[in-house]
């Protein structure tokens, strides 16, 4: 059970919206798309659910394309949410389901279970216009996993809900991860997308400047974060060799090295200038990746 | 039951519930017992069978002769002679107690004169009814006096007889032609109202779908061409119910009527109507309603909001306004090349080739070739209607002109 993008390209007309896209997704297995605004990820997303055509390349499922056929295997939830403001939770939920192919019945029992796991069982009777955002935004993300999708897209699917929501939701995620289900979502928070994905891949327009395993990036990323606290004055680390970056904290420093040896070097430099309360090695965060790779990108 | 039928019971059963539908269907409703029942209600409101008419009669020879007269002609009101001055009279009008007031004379020639008082004058009919009445007063005096009997004054009032026989050996007999008339204006008006009321709900259907953004998943769950067609579908299913209802209680309250239902369903031609004219109308209905419904329904997937919705579909609207035109002039001259000419242009041809069809005799080919040019305008239409709709949906932002059009068909192309 693999989705599968080779050398995907899509232009509108002169645009290129998406340049040369080659991604893998096995079984199980969480992809994070990210990406700043206009970087192609909802036209990526749309390509594989065959409402725009790629203009070169191929995508499979499981070695075979994609089309309507298919449809009560894939979930969506689009970035912009969409439901029927007038109808009642159940109608529309229901009315959801069918087209993806499941009984009403069925669609029904689903449904209250997920109502009941998003602590809204009350909802069902009432009108989407009549919830908040945040809790249309449950009913949405359960019009999209409700018939048990094998291949579950989310576009942006944490905004704008708040922190218990957005722990909620990464749950219900998790939980569909574990059931065996491949997940592909986009966000623009690098939190969420650390925590949940196996497999990145960062797009700049159109084009992906970073992409593998999470694990493999940082890795290769070579450059390590070094947090020093301490009573002493380490204004002096700011021009050290293989500092790249410098950010003075209320209690000492966090710098950006050139790789992990540098960090020996500044411990030895630091051995009898005083007090060293805490002296960490980092990963490199995927924002510091990001800001990087799409910041070199804008220059 | 396949995507196609999940929706179109989905768009059936949503609107049906809505009050929009009851309340239009109720407003119909009415608006169709007014018509039946328009005449006992004019009755009722003015009142015509109290109305009396004060006369006063200074020759004292017309008065007998006029109330004999007006009591046979069964006009809805009465006269009273009045035996009061004149001024007392005109008072008794304004308190109430007479609609008017009449005073005759004979004038020189011994004919009679007459001087109408009423309060209001602005009603004609009485007044009409009143000098209808001394005209022929003065008809049966004059030739009386010309030494002319009513027998011979009889025969010179009755209608002559008129036929109109077709010479041609297929021709439709006049009957047949007043019956294809009726039944082609029904067909043309409920074929107008279709397309006026159901086209502008699936534009409206389908603009509501694409603002609540619920489009995108529709479009991700079924392919775009088998939700536009259930669209089409689903509304038409809706205005057929519409339809039955409106035509079952029609008939309904025709047969409860004293008159009974045959007057008026007569007038339209029903009665031994011959059924290929029938089949032509529900033909034609079918191939018109359809190419407007997808024209509205590529329209509606145009725009991003409903309030959108009206300008973007004027241009279809002012189509099937002139195409309706041109039928009801059409159906005076079917023979004119204006007619013949244009029930072969597709937006016309459902109204025009079916008053050509229902009042002339047509050439077998010349049907098919309209039909076969409708047929394919509105498979064209489907073509262009899927790929507009595909990239339509997806297209959002400020959109009011038909370079839209374009726009969508790009963005469902693949590069």
């Amino acid at each position: 059970m693999t989705l599968v993008l080779n050398n995907v390209t899509k232009r509108f007309g002169k645009n290129t919206a998406v340049h040369n896209l080659s991604i893998e997704i096995p079984e199980n297995e969480m992809f994070g798309f990210l990406g700043g605004n206009g970087a192609g990820k909802t036209t990526t997303f749309r390509m594989i659910l065959g409402l725009l055509d790629h203009t070169s390349g191929e995508i499979t499922w499981n070695g075979e394309e994609i089309d309507y056929g298919k449809s009560s295997v894939i979930g969506y939830l689009p970035e912009e949410r969409g439901l029927y403001p007038k109808l009642k939770v159940r109608d529309q939920i229901v009315y959801l389901a069918r087209l993806r192919g499941m009984g009403k019945n069925d669609a029904v029992q689903e449904l209250e279970k997920w109502l009941e796991r998003f602590r809204v069982p009350e909802y069902i009777d009432q009108k989407v216009e009549e919830l908040s955002k945040g809790n249309q935004q449950k009913i949405q993300f359960i019009s999209s996993v409700i018939h048990r999708p094998k291949l579950l897209i989310l576009d942006e699917p944490f905004s704008g809900l708040d922190p218990i929501n957005v722990e909620m939701l990464k749950d219900a995620v998790a939980d569909l991860k574990n059931q065996g289900t491949s997940i592909v979502f986009s966000s623009h928070r690098m939190e969420h997308v650390e925590e949940l994905c196996e497999h990145v891949c960062i797009l700049q327009k159109g084009t992906p400047v970073v992409q593998g395993a999470l694990r493999e990036i940082k890795r290769s990323f070579g450059k390590k974060n070094l947090v020093i606290h301490g009573d002493l004055s380490l204004d002096f680390l700011e021009n050290y060799d293989g500092v790249i970056r410098y950010k003075a904290l209320s209690e000492g420093c966090q710098l950006q090295i050139v790789d992990e040896n540098v960090s020996q070097d500044i411990f030895n430099a630091l051995q009898g200038r005083g007090f060293i309360r805490k002296f960490e090695l980092e990963e490199p965060s995927l924002n510091d990746i990001f800001i990087e790779k799409v910041g070199a990108a804008y220059e | 039951m396949n995507k196609f039928w999940i929706i179109v019971s989905h768009t059936y059963m949503s609107r049906l519930k809505t009050k929009m539908f009851y309340i239009s269907t109720i407003l119909t409703l009415l608006f169709i017992t007014l018509m039946v029942n328009f005449e006992s209600i004019v009755d009722t409101i003015s009142g015509e069978d109290d109305r009396n008419v004060a006369v006063i009669d200074d020759s004292g020879e017309l008065i007998d002769s006029l109330s004999t007269s007006v009591e046979a002609s069964n006009l809805g009101w009465e006269i009273t002679s009045y035996t009061q001055s004149v001024e007392e009279g005109k008072e008794a009008v304004k308190e109430g107690d007479f609609s008017a007031l009449v005073t005759l004379s004979l004038n020189e020639e011994g004919f009679p004169e007459a001087t109408y008082y009423a309060n209001n004058i602005a009603d004609s009919e009485l007044q009409t009814d009143l000098q209808q009445q001394l005209q022929q007063l003065k008809i049966s005096i004059a030739t009386k006096k010309a030494g002319l009997d009513q027998e011979t004054i009889g025969e010179i009032y009755e209608p002559i007889t008129f036929h109109s026989v077709s010479l041609d050996l297929n021709g439709k007999s006049e009957e047949e032609l007043n019956q294809a008339r009726g039944i082609v204006y029904a067909m043309l008006i409920l074929l107008y109202m279709a397309v006026l009321m159901y086209g502008t709900l699936i534009a409206t259907d389908v603009a509501s779908e694409k603002s609540s953004r619920v489009m995108e998943i529709l479009v991700s769950s079924a392919s775009p061409v088998t939700h536009m067609f259930a669209k089409i579908v689903g509304i038409a299913l809706l205005g057929l119910t519409q339809i039955a209802i409106f035509v079952g209680v029609a008939f309904g309250m025709l047969q409860t009527k004293q008159d009974g239902a045959g007057g008026l369903l007569e007038s339209f031609g029903f009665h031994g109507a011959s059924i290929s004219i029938l089949l032509y109308g529900v033909l034609f209905f079918i191939l018109g309603y359809l190419l407007y419904a997808t024209l509205a329904a590529m329209l509606g997937s145009l725009v991003s909001r409903v309030e959108e919705v009206n300008q973007m579909i004027t241009p279809m609207m002012l189509l099937i306004v002139i195409a309706f035109m041109l039928a009801m002039f059409g159906i005076n001259v079917p023979e004119s090349t204006v007619v013949t000419v244009t029930s072969y242009i597709p937006f016309f041809a459902p109204m025009l080739m079916f008053i050509r069809v229902g009042i002339l005799d047509v050439a077998m080919w010349e049907v098919l070739l309209s039909v076969g040019i409708l047929a394919a305008t509105i498979l064209l239409f489907a073509f262009i209607g899927a790929r507009v709709y595909k990239g339509g949906v997806l297209l959002y932002g400020k959109s009011s002109s038909l370079k839209d059009i374009k726009k969508a068909i790009v963005l469902s192309k693949k590069e």
